[in-house]
């Protein structure tokens, strides 16, 4: 069973002289009841490839289907089926938190009443003020209610543009954790996000740049996909210490990571070798071996796609 | 005007609307060339605070000086002394490349024979002599932020604002952008910079943490993981911020 299926998927915009290609190619399936998360920074395709799969946007070439509809060919009974809530709030500013959950629940045909149990949980921490105006609701607040007027008719696809950019750490966690919850109810879920950090608490993710695909697969599957031994590495002064990696005969690559430099090292060396490297000039520096971190994997596919 | 080597003063620095009181008393101390991280959770009270070092609202009560000058009597002098750039908005997309150098130069007076050798040089670090006459609209991200940077310092201010300047940027270009900010910093610009990226808080020497109007917490990072007995910024900041009574925007 497959509930979302992209298959080799293009979307260009502007003429020759200023042609972007916003997707060239992008393929692969969600299973249903998956969390499946969309990661890559702004620019990659991520919005593009969600107005097609919500049939707001039409494909230059390839195919795609949601719940096995053509999202060319059977658009209307898929608009029916999948909840999107926009990177962008759009949501009526001038009605209440009331009004726009029933305006959506009656275009779908449906009350607020008759799906209540699938949006208690978030919607009850907003349901206090649901007299207030949606234009004068906090940045956490409207996030509750998008995503409340998304479920309401009990989609069984739901897409997610970038719920969480500009949102800060605690928000993003909680975030996630409704998402989990929802999870639970058996609702095929397409989120897409700019940070990488959130991979993990996805299913399975796919990385994407350039309107191309790096990598599709779990987040451990990323990683164990990650061959290069790599290294964390920490001193007093560590402007002059990422020089100093940058000239080791052993390096690959090496970026600050936090409060660390991390060093992907050629194939034969080890942690070992860059604490001797480094015992000169930087006697104190602390050397470890590191699993690596979606983050690593990113850059790492990135500079092999050139 | 500036005798000292501290580049942004503030003391007990407020600011109400009504009844809400959106900035509660802060204080603290930037030193010249210092990169300072200002973090906090959405509606702390962080864009607000930074609208007044800025010039561009005045406090309620408190003081502070930028760049050592006054908000409230000299915000036309602290504006010519700063830079400044958000990820929201930061160049004119309708706009080339060098029109809008042009442009940001000409508003802070500077000479033509000033603004010409300093574009060529610019435009020669950020590899865009290629791109000088194309629309910023057609350039990618990464791109624009990078030159959205070296516009906001290309008049050598003394600070440079920085709004979570690598919101939505590629891991490799973020840190290309970091080296830059090294850059200005080496050259002895302040950066004051917000972020929600965890690990750039790193990258600071000094972060403060703003929780309902307040700085919560003002150290090294390495002393604030000692501080709160963490091991990363991430849980430093979840810590604090997870106290937050106001509800988050």
């Amino acid at each position: 069973m497959v509930s979302v299926k992209v298959n080799n998927l293009t979307k260009h915009y502007g003429k020759k002289k200023e042609l972007t290609q916003a997707l060239s190619g992008v393929s692969f399936n969600v299973a249903p009841g998956e969390l499946f998360g969309i990661i890559g920074p702004d620019g990659a395709g991520k919005t593009s490839l969600f107005r097609i799969l919500t049939t707001l946007l039409l494909p230059d070439g390839g195919s795609a289907s949601v719940d096995g509809l053509d999202v060319v060919k059977d658009f209307k009974a898929i608009r029916h089926r999948v909840g999107y809530m926009p990177g962008r709030f759009s949501l009526y500013q001038d009605l209440t938190i009331e009004e726009n959950l029933e305006f959506f629940a009656t275009i779908f045909n449906t009350s607020i009443e008759e799906n209540y149990d699938l949006i208690k949980d978030i919607y009850s921490q907003i349901e206090p003020f649901r007299t207030r105006k949606a234009g004068k609701l906090s940045g956490g607040m409207k996030q509750k209610l998008a995503l409340s007027c998304a479920l309401i008719h009990k989609p069984s696809v739901l897409f997610l543009d970038e719920p969480t950019t500009g949102v800060d750490a605690v928000s993003r966690k909680e975030f996630w954790e409704m998402l989990r919850n929802l999870k639970k109810q058996g609702i095929t879920i397409l989120v897409s996000t700019p940070y990488m950090d959130e991979a993990s608490m996805c299913d399975r993710v796919a990385l994407i740049q350039n309107g191309a695909i790096l990598s599709v697969d779990s987040p451990e599957g990323v990683i164990a996909a990650f061959k290069q031994p790599l290294v964390a590495v920490k001193d007093a002064n560590m402007l002059p210490l990422l020089n100093h990696l940058h000239h080791f005969e052993g390096t690959q690559d090496a970026y600050p990571f936090g409060e660390y430099h991390h060093v992907v090292l050629k194939d034969g060396y080890a942690a070992a070798d860059v604490s001797n490297y480094l015992q000169h000039q930087h006697a104190q520096a602390e050397v470890q071996s590191i699993k690596a971190d979606i983050e690593d994997c990113f850059i790492a596919l990135m500079k092999q796609s050139g | 005007m500036t005798t000292n080597n501290i580049a942004i003063q503030a003391v007990e620095l407020t600011k109400r609307f009504g009844e809400f009181t959106a900035v509660d008393g802060i204080s603290f101390e930037v030193k010249k060339g210092e990169i300072f991280g200002f973090l906090g959770a959405n509606g702390a009270g962080k864009t607000t605070a930074m609208r007044m070092l800025c010039g561009l609202s005045m406090p309620t009560s408190g003081k502070a000086a930028v760049a050592g000058f006054d908000v409230f009597k000299q915000t036309e002098q602290i504006k010519r002394s700063i830079g400044y750039m958000s990820q929201k908005f930061s160049l004119y997309e309708d706009l080339t490349v060098k029109e809008n150098i042009r442009f940001y130069a000409g508003i802070y007076g500077k000479s033509d024979a000033f603004i010409k050798e300093k574009t060529a040089f610019l435009l020669k670090e950020l590899h865009l002599e290629g791109e000088t006459n194309k629309l910023v609209r057609s350039l990618p991200l990464g791109w624009k932020q990078k030159l959205a940077f070296s516009v906001a310092i290309f008049h050598e201010p003394e600070i440079v604002f920085l709004d979570e300047p690598t919101g939505g940027v590629d891991p490799v270009t973020r840190r290309e952008f970091w080296n830059m900010i090294y850059q200005a910093a080496e050259s002895g610009i302040t950066i004051f910079v917000t972020t929600h990226y965890m690990d750039e808080a790193e990258y600071c020497n000094r972060v403060s943490i703003m929780v309902d109007g307040r700085i919560d917490a003002l150290d090294t990072p390495a002393q604030l993981k000692k501080t709160f007995e963490v091991n990363s910024m991430d849980e430093v900041f979840l810590k604090l911020a997870r106290k937050a009574k106001r509800s988050t925007d």
